[in-house]
């Protein structure tokens, strides 16, 4: 196993596959000569060429949709959008047009489709930089939505995106980027999609997070195992396929159940799983399902504000230790 | 060529800037064969007979949703469409029935479809505003105003990033080109000089707004200049005219020239079933039923001696059988069974999804 960055696990992926299959390319906003907003694709010009590696404008619809009119057919198109953020001028096309040809044309065609992006806060980006809006994508039928929150799963379940024939929204994160981490070696590393990971086993209550909040939540869990407390922590690594038999069968033993994302708490991921906990473990928890969210607000500027907004590992502990009676 | 303002005092109708052309009533040279051109003649009739059937139909209950026709655009449709060869895309919009017919889906399978039965063209998924066929590279008709632009700019760059010999047409009524899809997408293939020839089907009406109350400059084939693509503005009520546009287009775009057309035509009823069309007076109807695209074409086959009344007559017996068994075979397909409620939604899901 070679230790690399998150970052170097994208790129790796990318290139892999690009290498096996000359069917996949990428597009974007400075992806190329830039080398990636965030570096994720830097290298890959010079490799593969500008027929393969396409700078575009700036124009994410346009580039939904090319990609969408691309896959069907018959090429893999991964598209960069630089963050979250701009994916929503470019939603009608992933939300109206890729989700829903395969259905709506009666499987006439497929749309294998990636886009990647990078959700959530860093550095005082404030307001129309920092948006957790991967749950908009989740709702919707025909997409799958993926968020993989360390190097080997970064690679691994990007490989395996890239050869499925689903339209995929691929969430990165940009404070996970320089993250470290084992990868297994070798064009094989494959993730499937739809399989939640137990990072932390433990009795007392399930810890249920993905992307960036899951070696955040692993952290407090270790504060947590100094009180007393063993959470198991469970990484989602996706919200659509969601692999909630993983969660319940954790929740059925912990009888105790806690939601941690960034985003915000009302129509957020949190409702979704606690509405499953709730259908399929019922008679099994002993407390409410709780959850731990950023704050319902634009995101402010100034460190203060922005500290206030966004969830801290003390929420976390507090609210795991309140649900198993801690305190 | 559709005379335009400078040419011809605008009337006081609320599109005056647009009239009836009569300059194409003129001879025409043919370099096709009678049966090519009789089986032109014959697509245009089958779409306005079917669409006809599609209206009765639709007042009697078969069809539901919204349903728009493509009465008085038979000419742009047949002289677009009937050039491409069978390796060229077609990615179209919601008035498309006329459109997957010209590209040779069987009839009573489009038929089907606007019926809701499993053997529609979308297997009974799509309804009339989304008909696909994959066989003959019909990508499509699709519901968001202008949300086909982006996926023709796809398809155009899939051909040329495969190295393929194939055009991309994207097809595309007047008012969708006021959004802003359609800007990244024209930018997008002038910059990249992909195969894609885009026809505006110009009715002159976005549901019941004008054109000139839509554009900023309603010259709309000038805009190809700002995309670096071929841009021309054209008599859509003649096929003929229409044909050899598309053959000069497909010609640049073999070459790496894009084209953007303005093709005038006219849609005689509203914009969907439901629409009375009250926006607009019968006296303007009237003036562009006049110039009908069919019997102009007849009248020119006739005068060129390509085709007898003999001829014609069999064409419209041979159309109203084909359209009297579409009916009947989507009559008799059944509705979809509600078990498969889920079929084709994602390709090989997990189990758990």
């Amino acid at each position: 196993m070679a230790v690399i960055t998150y970052r170097q696990a994208l790129n790796d992926a990318l290139r892999e596959e690009m290498s096996r299959d000359p069917d996949v390319f990428c597009l974007g906003e400075e992806i190329g000569i830039f080398g990636g907003s965030y570096k994720v694709t830097e290298g890959l010009l010079k490799e593969f060429g500008p027929e393969r590696i396409v700078d575009t404008p700036i124009a994410e619809l346009g580039i939904i949709g090319l990609a969408t009119g691309a896959a069907m057919t018959g090429l893999r198109p991964v598209a960069e959008i630089m963050t979250i953020n701009f994916i929503i001028v470019g939603m009608d096309q992933l939300v109206n047009n890729a989700a829903k040809i395969p259905y709506m044309f009666g499987g006439e065609t497929r749309v294998p489709l990636v886009v990647r992006t990078p959700s959530g806060a860093s550095h005082q980006l404030t307001a129309q930089h920092s948006q957790v809006l991967e749950v908009w994508f989740a709702y919707v039928p025909g997409m799958y939505v993926v968020a993989p929150s360390n190097p080997a799963d970064a690679k691994g379940l990007l490989k395996t995106c890239i050869r499925d024939d689903n339209p995929i929204l691929f969430v990165e994160n940009v404070l996970l980027y320089n993250e470290k981490g084992e990868v297994p070696e070798g064009n094989d590393h494959l993730v499937p999609l739809g399989k939640a990971d137990v990072k932390r086993e433990g009795d007392d209550l399930t810890i249920v997070a993905y992307s960036r909040m899951v070696p955040f939540v692993l952290q407090a869990a270790d504060k947590l195992a100094e009180e007393g407390v063993n959470a198991e922590v469970i990484d989602l690594r996706s919200l659509r396929p969601l692999d909630i038999d993983t969660i319940i069968e954790s929740v059925k033993k912990t009888n105790h159940a806690l939601i941690v994302h960034e985003g915000w708490k009302k129509y957020g991921a949190g409702a979704e799983i606690t509405a499953q906990i709730q259908e399929y473990a019922f008679d099994y928890l002993d407390h409410p399902v709780q959850r731990v969210t950023g704050v319902e607000v634009p995101l402010p500027y100034a460190n203060s504000l922005e500290k206030e907004a966004l969830p801290r590992q003390q929420d976390v502990i507090d609210a795991a230790s309140a649900i198993v009676g801690k305190r | 060529m559709v005379q335009g303002a400078e040419t011809q005092k605008a009337s006081e109708s609320a599109v005056g800037r647009f009239q009836p052309s009569t300059t194409s009533n003129q001879p025409v040279e043919f370099h096709e064969s009678k049966e090519e051109l009789q089986e032109m003649l014959h697509t245009m009739i089958l779409i306005r007979q079917f669409e006809d059937k599609v209206y009765e139909m639709y007042t009697r209950g078969r069809i539901g949703g919204y349903c728009h026709m493509n009465h008085g655009e038979e000419a742009t449709i047949v002289g677009s469409i009937h050039p491409l060869r069978p390796q060229d895309w077609v990615v179209s919009y919601y008035r498309e029935h006329g459109h997957i017919i010209a590209r040779g889906s069987e009839p009573r399978r489009v038929m089907a479809e606007l019926f809701g039965r499993q053997d529609g063209v979308s297997r009974g998924r799509g309804g009339s505003m989304h008909l696909f066929d994959a066989k003959r590279h019909f990508m499509g008709g699709y519901g968001i105003v202008a949300g086909n632009f982006p996926l023709a700019l796809g398809t155009g760059f899939s051909s040329k990033y495969r190295k393929a010999d194939e055009i991309t047409l994207c097809l595309t009524g007047e008012g969708a080109t006021a959004n802003g899809a359609f800007h990244e997408s024209m930018n997008m293939i002038g910059l990249w000089h992909l195969p894609v020839i885009t026809l505006i089907v110009n009715n002159l009406y976005g549901m019941g707004t004008t054109v000139e109350r839509s554009q900023a400059n309603p010259e709309l084939s000038k805009r190809g200049e700002m995309y670096a693509m071929h841009g021309i503005k054209i008599d859509g009520m003649d096929v003929m005219q229409v044909k050899r546009a598309m053959e000069d287009c497909m010609r640049r775009a073999s070459e790496g020239e894009p084209s953007l057309v303005d093709a005038i035509t006219y849609r005689y009823r509203g914009h969907s079933v439901a629409d009375p069309a009250r926006y607009r007076t019968q006296e303007e109807v009237q003036s562009w039923r006049d110039q009908d695209p069919i019997e102009r074409f007849y009248r020119q086959l006739l005068e060129a001696g390509m085709i007898t009344e003999e001829d014609r007559k069999s064409i419209d017996a041979r159309v109203e059988a084909e359209v009297q068994e579409a009916v009947e075979f989507a009559e008799n397909s059944p509705q979809p069974d509600p078990a498969g409620l889920l079929d084709f939604l994602y390709v090989d899901p997990p189990p758990n999804v």
